[in-house]
């Protein structure tokens, strides 16, 4: 009966809480829908909805053909290579997600280094607007989900015998072939795997928009920031919180099915 | 086989990479640690404003760092509710873990998912959970509040490494102690905590590292009483332009370092202990 304080714990400052956003949603004081219903009916919020939908499923994307080369060459690196790479990713893994997020504006902006730069160069003469639009938004957020991609694609790829690209090679095929009918097929459980737990993170992603995205690149997390904090408007936060939830538990239950809550523990069965 | 085809087979070697797959990964590698990176020469300029590059180096900006009292309690108040939080959570983290690994009880599944869930909800949610919860007894604005936040945001980190190494420990080494004369406990401070506490502190230095980064649940639950490091570097970046900021960066740049060597470190201590017990 060990476990019992942790869940303890749990039911006192996890389970109340989010209890609590849920009944506020709900109750005002008597029972009601309005809030969700006027979620549902003002356009502006079915946009902000489509709108992390779409930067989700984009970073998620470019996370991949970022992460997917990274992955392919740790498994088949030197020794010595290979160790730098992960190193490499281990580090920018650890580091503070304020500092990578605040390194991207002092690259992107307007007198930042990609833009001085060039214009020193000679090769432009207006600076590029690359922060506080999508673009801005998505290289933050690709910048960090790459090592959340990387990891279970390079898992399962270490379990991949080689064996059988030499054998599909064998055969006559050529390398892309190999490449596109042996090798990339087996990794496609990393890739779901990854790729899911990325999109889960990034539905309620809320530093990256708040930081390097402009107007229209707010999620549903900063309105929800804003309907708490300016407009004080909590019943009608808590349910935008509500409809985020579930919107998360939804994809969560993909990954679940698919490939069981066991790999969020990093593959360790109990 | 055609001679053609015989001399490819031989020639092919699943571990080569092309020159065009180097320049990717190669390219995605820096896109991963450049940004970063650039901070550190940026953090050496004086100037007022932020430059690239900077056109006069010292250490200036590090000086005003150290001594901005503002900055000094953001740090300090970071540091005590991490700590506290690092401390809470690995104790139950422990008890947990010891609970699931050697307990025999049904529905260790269900008890398992229930505590990993916390870190699929998302952090806004979270945030507006604790505000609205705290708010009813006063703790917003607190360090306490904020330790009450984060201990079940960090727990699935401290009990997911101890449990992993609750699973590589011998038991039989706990049943000679057993048969030596030992009592429950001293089995337990003298033998058993021993072997597993490389994976103790790996689980606390997670949570440690969590708490010390966390800025979404800290935006609400701080206020102006328990204002944190990470919170304090997001008004800065948001309103203002502040020359301190890379060498503030590049502080915690080397922290992740320090962090990274440390994990590292009790990583292959465990490793030599699993295998010589």
């Amino acid at each position: 009966m060990l476990v019992v304080p942790a869940l303890l714990a749990l039911f006192v400052l996890f389970v109340y809480p989010i209890s609590s956003v849920l009944l506020r949603s709900f109750f005002s004081p008597d029972f009601t829908l309005a809030h969700y219903l006027y979620f549902f009916k003002t356009p502006l919020y079915s946009r902000v909805l489509w709108i992390t939908f779409q930067i989700s499923i984009l970073s998620t994307l470019s996370a991949l053909i970022v992460g997917y080369p990274i992955a392919y060459v740790l498994r088949r690196a030197r020794p010595g290579i290979r160790n730098f790479f992960l190193l490499a990713i281990t580090l920018s893994f650890m580091i503070s997600l304020l500092v990578r997020n605040y390194s991207w504006i002092i690259v992107l902006q307007r007198s930042g280094v990609i833009n001085t730069l060039f214009t020193t160069f000679g090769l432009i003469d207006t600076p590029f607007k690359l922060l506080h639009n999508k673009f801005g938004v998505m290289v933050g957020m690709t910048h960090i989900f790459v090592p959340y991609i990387v990891f279970p694609i390079y898992s399962v790829m270490m379990g991949i015998d080689l064996n059988l690209e030499k054998a599909a090679q064998n055969l006559g095929a050529t390398r892309w072939q190999t490449f596109w009918r042996v090798s990339f097929p087996l990794s496609l459980p990393g890739i779901g795997a990854g790729a899911l737990l990325v999109f889960i993170m990034a539905l309620g992603f809320f530093i990256t928009p708040a930081l390097l995205g402009g107007r229209k690149e707010q999620m549903l997390s900063n309105l929800i920031q804003i309907q708490i904090v300016d407009l004080l408007n909590w019943p009608f936060a808590s349910a935008m919180s509500v409809i985020l939830l579930i919107a998360t538990l939804i994809v969560f239950s993909i990954y679940n099915r698919y490939l069981g809550v066991e790999r969020l523990w990093g593959g360790v069965k109990t | 086989m055609s001679r053609r085809s015989r001399k490819r087979a031989a020639r092919f070697d699943p571990l080569h990479i092309g020159w065009p797959l180097w320049i990717v990964s190669g390219s995605a590698i820096l896109f991963l640690i450049a940004p970063v990176l650039l901070l550190i020469p940026m953090s050496l300029g004086s100037a007022e404003i932020i430059e690239f590059p900077p056109s006069k180096i010292g250490f200036d900006q590090y000086r005003k760092f150290f001594n901005h009292p503002a900055w000094q309690s953001a740090v300090l108040n970071s540091l005590q509710v991490s700590a506290m939080t690092a401390v809470f959570s690995t104790f139950l983290g422990v008890l947990a873990s010891l609970g699931l690994v050697w307990g025999r009880f049904k529905s260790k599944g269900l008890i398992n998912a229930f505590i990993v869930s916390p870190m699929i909800v998302p952090l806004i949610v979270m945030a507006l959970a604790f505000y609205i919860s705290l708010a009813k007894f006063g703790l917003l604005g607190t360090k306490l509040g904020l330790v009450l936040a984060y201990t079940p945001l960090t727990l699935p980190f401290t009990v997911l490494p101890i449990s992993a190494t609750l699973r590589g420990f011998d038991r039989s080494l706990e049943h000679a102690a057993r048969i030596l004369g030992a009592n429950r406990f001293q089995t337990f401070t003298k033998v058993t905590f021993p072997i597993i506490r490389p994976g103790v502190l790996t689980g606390a230095i997670f949570a440690f590292m969590i708490a010390f980064d966390e800025v979404v649940i800290a935006l609400f639950i701080c206020g102006s009483t328990a204002v944190t490091l990470p919170k304090k570097m997001w008004d800065v970046i948001r309103y203002e332009i502040e020359p301190m900021l890379p060498a503030i960066s590049t502080l915690l740049f080397l922290l992740a370092t320090l962090i990274l060597v440390l994990v590292g470190f009790l990583q292959q201590r465990l490793a030599r202990r699993m295998t010589a017990g």
